[in-house]
């Protein structure tokens, strides 16, 4: 419980100490501890806990209820604020809306609906709480050295913000600490929408015109989400008649048509978050945020809320079928069509987004499925999605301030430029696709929970998107591991706090596949058993043993065999077709007797697989989906 | 007791799979030629071949290639060890993709234009065919209950096929991609030249070549054996049957190969896909559903 | 037992040619002949080549091309000249812009003359050059102990 507090309440100090602190040297002191006491804090709490089941503590307050009343008054009036100051209309509209609901449920009506246990954990929380206090305190680390590059970046004279991005940075992790911890709605509600607040500001934070786009285009669609959020709060203050999140869920198993408008609500507001398609636009916009913000919203914060709270909803979705078969296809569709849109592109950065975007989506179609086997899935996915593309978003942020791009085709020869990088990045790249390590053998339990749950669509679904997946990573590893020659190595500038925060994701993700069976037994499992009761085994230990040991071959070889510098073999040109004049740069003799040199790019298919193609489908299909959806909640129809 | 049997097997396999493997690629050598009015060389040429190739010098563009081929070599033979040590056929899929990618890492690291440009068209390859080889897997689950090689082989209820006939319709035409035959072999080809060299293999050379050549007689028997699979069930007569098939379905693949023309990209993706989407998903939701 | 003779892999250059050795050369490895009988397998990468086919002269332009090409094939290499511009520069051997034969270039192993060099005399010529690829395999494996 102390810890519970204390990881809830010491973000929260460290972000405002760090909203004053104007001093580089103090704010980097205080920063680097804070990280390390959050990250230990959450080691201690998940290690004193481990297989630990639903654990609530007996904690309620009117004045944190008054609190959270304020903190919604307080994020409106910024909201309004900015948009005031850039005229932008729908978002306050939203805001003024989202404002009127709330303080109407809270005082209009005398809904004296008591939550003696405020706060609570279990397994899944626990291991949301590893991904947000080490994962993203990581990040945090991460960002003291990329922020002085971006400051250096900076024109002269510029106005330094870095007290402003990184109190946002750590009150987002106490906001998450908040969505995770609170079993009273009312409150997750609130660490909801300072997420959604913090990552308008971080999106915005560069205050070009593209940034302060997207971070509307965020906003609105976030307090969309929020509005789904309060319709559901409203649902369970009249319907339901609980605002505990614990009996919500247990009134939901076993009365599905009671609480099939919240559940439906829920899910919208946890599909927005996600960035399901058609709301997968506001994540690409995030991407002209400072890197660490990517990371930090991709991997361990903001989406994972959204996740967070779906695969909290499963039992519900195993027995209520309109909002299950909602989420499922909207999930579905989402990792189908974002693995394909990946294939375009060639932003390292924005193939980075629609791979969270695709992997989310799988997430939330397990979680729509809902059997103990999908959402076994699930929770894989959740913790190797956040290890793997947190350390990949580390490694382009320190490439693209090194090689000065962040486009694919220039990390060309990255093996030889940026050889430790190029490697941690490969690393982090096979995890997110490739057979031994985490997120393939999630994949793997999703696709035996589909054949048991026998939802061919979904099969068919993760086939081709899998396929679709294996493409797009190929080749961006194949650009990262081409050698030539002796280019000059632009690595040795890279800051201590970069490599640190790198080497920490890569040990973290090596060790994740190693002790796979390990993270099952003692945290996915029983969280799977306190839910259900019952658990299957997927994946037998002899077949996690093999991926253990493919897993070590390709370390060997990515860390000791490849890129040695001597070797007994006699080295050799390429061939070039003709007279080669210089090996390393491919330039050979054409028929004038001058200098051609050969350029490849990857491909891109952009006749098959391109955003404009391929979009609408998804928006269009997913909106209608979940229009209708709705409708027939609202109606009634089709509830058991 | 499965792991140390997967791993005997994996030790079996890379002593026996290169050995049949060799025969087979001769007798493909040896038919083609009679296929093209030729007498051809001998069965064994394949294996004088590869003897050549390691007696050659040793060389090549970097010091990484022969790394990720040795490693795409080592997956290949593990996974002909989970397979036909009656492992998991998922992680089998797996294994073997894991295989594919260290090659296509092996042709890029060298930066050779031509390397690279077969490695590109070596992704989309296993982008058209790996929907269907998943498609594969479930379906084997979806008939015997499994996704063991050794219950799905042990199956009291007869042969595979019957319940997943279109499903190994479906294989049998990722198989011609899988086997890198003509008119799907884009990123290298077995026949002399081809507009982009010997595609991903075109800077691998002598001993280097000779693991390459190594790997594809592994991969073949393993692909041969999936194929088998689906006509093998608890009756040991069944076995017969299944090596029948298996030589059947060889010399059609040797046919194909020696009567079509390469095709573009485009059409090998499409097709493919639109084969797995139909041939898979009819299936698949035909075994569910009813 | 060396092996390379059982397994000559060729690369074929058409230096200066007027096509006739070229469309010979082709020949050799068609039905008719069957060159695979003993292994010959055309390559398009000097890379994968044991034996090294050059019709036509050697002239100012394509010196260096024979000379790459040459140097990219890996030990043991055998060179031979087809038909009687790549042995010596036949008739056009005064051309203001010809050098010579292939062995103004590169050493050459087999020299194969005729205009245009029939299918029968290259098979010799390879069957000969196998022989000679055998023994510098069988040099190489005993430099290689002898270390």
């Amino acid at each position: 419980m102390a810890l519970v507090g204390f990881l809830i309440l010491f973000p929260l100090v460290a972000a405002i100490a760090l909203f004053c602190i104007r001093n580089n040297q103090a704010r980097n002191i205080v920063v680097i501890a804070s990280a390390i006491i959050i990250a230990v804090a959450s080691v201690i709490l998940v290690v004193t806990n481990l297989g630990a089941g639903y654990t609530p503590f007996e904690f309620s307050s009117e004045a944190i209820d008054l609190l959270c009343s304020g903190i919604s008054i307080a994020i409106v009036a910024v909201i309004l604020g900015f948009s005031w100051k850039y005229k932008n209309i729908p978002a306050a509209v939203l805001a003024i809306i989202q404002l009127v609901m709330v303080l109407v449920l809270e005082f209009a009506f005398e809904v004296e609906l008591e939550v003696p246990y405020g706060l609570y954990f279990d397994s899944l929380s626990l291991l949301m709480t590893f991904i947000i206090g080490v994962v993203g305190s990581g990040i945090c680390v991460y960002a003291i050295g990329y922020m002085e590059d971006f400051q250096a970046h900076e024109p002269e004279g510029a106005k330094d913000r870095r007290p402003f991005f990184f109190g946002l940075m750590f009150l987002f992790l106490s906001a998450m600490f908040v969505i995770v911890f609170s079993n009273n709605m009312e409150w997750m509600f609130t660490g909801w929408e300072i997420t959604t607040v913090c990552s308008f500001l971080l999106i915005g934070f560069t205050k070009t015109e593209e940034a302060i786009k997207n971070s509307f285009r965020q906003i609105i669609m976030n307090l969309a989400g929020g509005i789904g959020f309060v319709v559901a709060l409203y649902c369970c203050a009249f319907m339901v008649g609980t605002f505990s999140f614990y009996d919500f869920l247990v009134i939901g198993c076993q009365k599905p048509a009671l609480v099939a408008l919240a559940v439906t609500a829920l899910a919208f507001a946890g599909i927005t978050k996600a960035a399901q398609m058609p709301f997968h636009t506001w994540l690409l916009g995030a991407m002209v945020a400072p890197t660490p913000t990517s990371a930090l919203l991709h991997s361990s914060t903001m989406v994972k809320a959204g996740v967070f709270l779906l695969v909290k909803l499963a039992p519900i979705f195993m027995v209520c079928p309109v909002p299950s078969l909602m989420v499922i296809m909207v999930g579905a569709v989402t990792f189908l069509l974002c693995s394909f849109m990946a294939i375009s592109q060639s932003n390292a950065k924005r193939v980075l987004a629609y791979s969270t975007i695709a992997n989310l989506g799988l997430v939330t179609a397990c979680a729509g499925v809902g059997s103990p086997e999908a959402v076994w899935a699930a929770c894989f996915l959740i913790l190797f999605h956040a290890l793997a593309k947190s350390l990949l978003f580390l490694c382009v942020g320190t490439a693209e301030h090194h090689i000065g791009s962040r486009d694919i085709e220039d990390m060309d020869l990255l093996f030889d430029r940026m050889p430790r990088l190029a490697r941690f990045m490969m690393v982090g790249i096979m995890g997110m696709f490739i057979a031994p390590f985490g997120m393939l053998i999630a994949k793997w339990g999703a696709l035996v929970s589909f054949a048991q749950a026998d939802q061919v669509a979904l099969i068919l679904i993760l086939g081709f998107g899998s396929a679709a997946t294996f493409m797009f990573w190929a080749k961006w590893l194949g650009k990262l591991a081409g050698i030539a020659g002796q280019p000059e190595n632009v690595e040795v500038t890279v800051h201590k706090s970069e490599w640190a925060s790198l080497l920490l994701m890569v040990v973290l993700l090596i060790c994740g596949c190693v002790c796979l069976p390990l993270i099952s037994a003692v945290s996915v499992e029983p969280y799977v058993v306190s839910v259900f009761g019952v658990f299957g085994q997927d994946i037998s230990t002899d077949n996690l043993w093999l991926a253990c040991i493919c897993a070590a071959v390709v370390f060997v070889a990515l860390f000791a065999g490849a890129g040695k510098t001597t070797s007994k073999q006699k080295k050799v040109p390429v061939y070039l077709a003709g007279v080669s004049r210089d090996d390393d740069n491919r330039s050979f003799q054409n028929s004038l007797s001058d200098s051609s040199e050969a350029v490849t790019r990857n491909w891109y298919l952009e006749s098959v697989f391109g955003e404009k193609k391929i979009a609408p489908i998804g928006v269009l299909f997913n909106s209608l989906l979940m229009g209708a959806a709705l409708v027939m909640v609202i109606l009634g129809v089709g509830i058991m | 007791m499965t792991l140390i049997q997967i791993l005997i097997a994996t030790v079996l396999f890379a002593v026996l799979g290169p050995v049949v493997g060799c025969l087979l690629a001769g007798l493909d050598r040896v038919i083609s030629a009679r296929m093209q009015g030729r007498v051809g060389p001998p069965v064994l040429q394949p294996y004088y071949d590869v003897r050549k190739l390691f007696e050659k010098e040793d060389a090549a563009v970097n010091t990484s290639e022969r790394v990720y081929v040795v490693c795409a070599l080592i997956f290949a033979v593990l996974s002909g060890g989970i397979f036909f040590g009656g492992g998991n056929l998922l992680l089998d899929v797996f294994t073997i993709t894991l295989s594919s990618l260290f090659f296509i890492m092996a042709a890029y690291c060298t930066r050779s234009p031509y390397a690279e440009m077969g490695a590109a068209r070596e992704t989309i390859q296993v982008m058209s065919y790996e929907p269907m080889v998943l498609f594969m897997a479930v379906g084997f689950f979806l008939a015997c209950g499994s996704f063991d090689v050794a219950a799905i082989a042990a199956n009291p209820a007869g042969p595979a096929v019957l319940q997943i006939f279109l499903i190994f319709v479906g294989v049998l035409f990722i198989l011609t991609i899988k086997l890198r035959k003509s008119p799907f072999d884009l990123s290298m080809s077995h026949h002399a030249h081809q507009e982009i060299v010997r595609g991903m293999t075109t800077e691998m050379s002598g001993p280097t070549l000779g693991l390459v050549e190594i790997m594809h007689w592994c991969e073949n028997v393993l692909f041969l054996g999936w194929v088998g699979l689906f006509f093998v069930w608890g009756n040991p007569v069944s076995w017969i049957l299944a090596l029948v098939v298996v030589a059947l379905v060889y010399f059609l693949e040797i046919y194909i190969d020696n009567n079509f023309a390469r095709v573009k990209w485009q059409l090998m993706l499409k097709s493919a896909w639109l084969v797995a989407l139909l041939g898979g998903g009819i299936n698949m939701a035909f075994l569910m559903l009813i | 037992m060396a092996f390379a003779s059982k397994s000559p892999w060729v690369i074929h250059y058409d230096g200066s040619s007027c096509n006739g050795c070229d469309i010979e050369v082709l020949a050799t490895l068609c039905p008719g002949f069957d060159g695979e009988r003993f292994g010959v397998v055309n390559t398009g990468n000097p890379k994968h080549a044991d034996i090294f086919l050059v019709t036509g002269s050697v002239n100012e332009r394509n010196i260096e091309v024979v000379r790459e090409i040459y140097n990219q094939m890996l030990e043991p290499k055998v060179v031979v000249a087809c038909g009687i511009c790549a042995c010596s520069g036949g008739i056009f051997h005064d051309c203001y812009n010809v050098i010579g034969g292939v062995d103004k270039a590169i050493p050459v192993d087999v020299y194969a003359p005729g205009c245009a060099v029939r299918p029968e005399t290259l098979i010799d010529a390879i069957v000969a050059g196998v022989e000679v690829l055998d023994q510098k395999s069988k040099a190489m494996a005993e430099a290689k102990k002898g270390k």
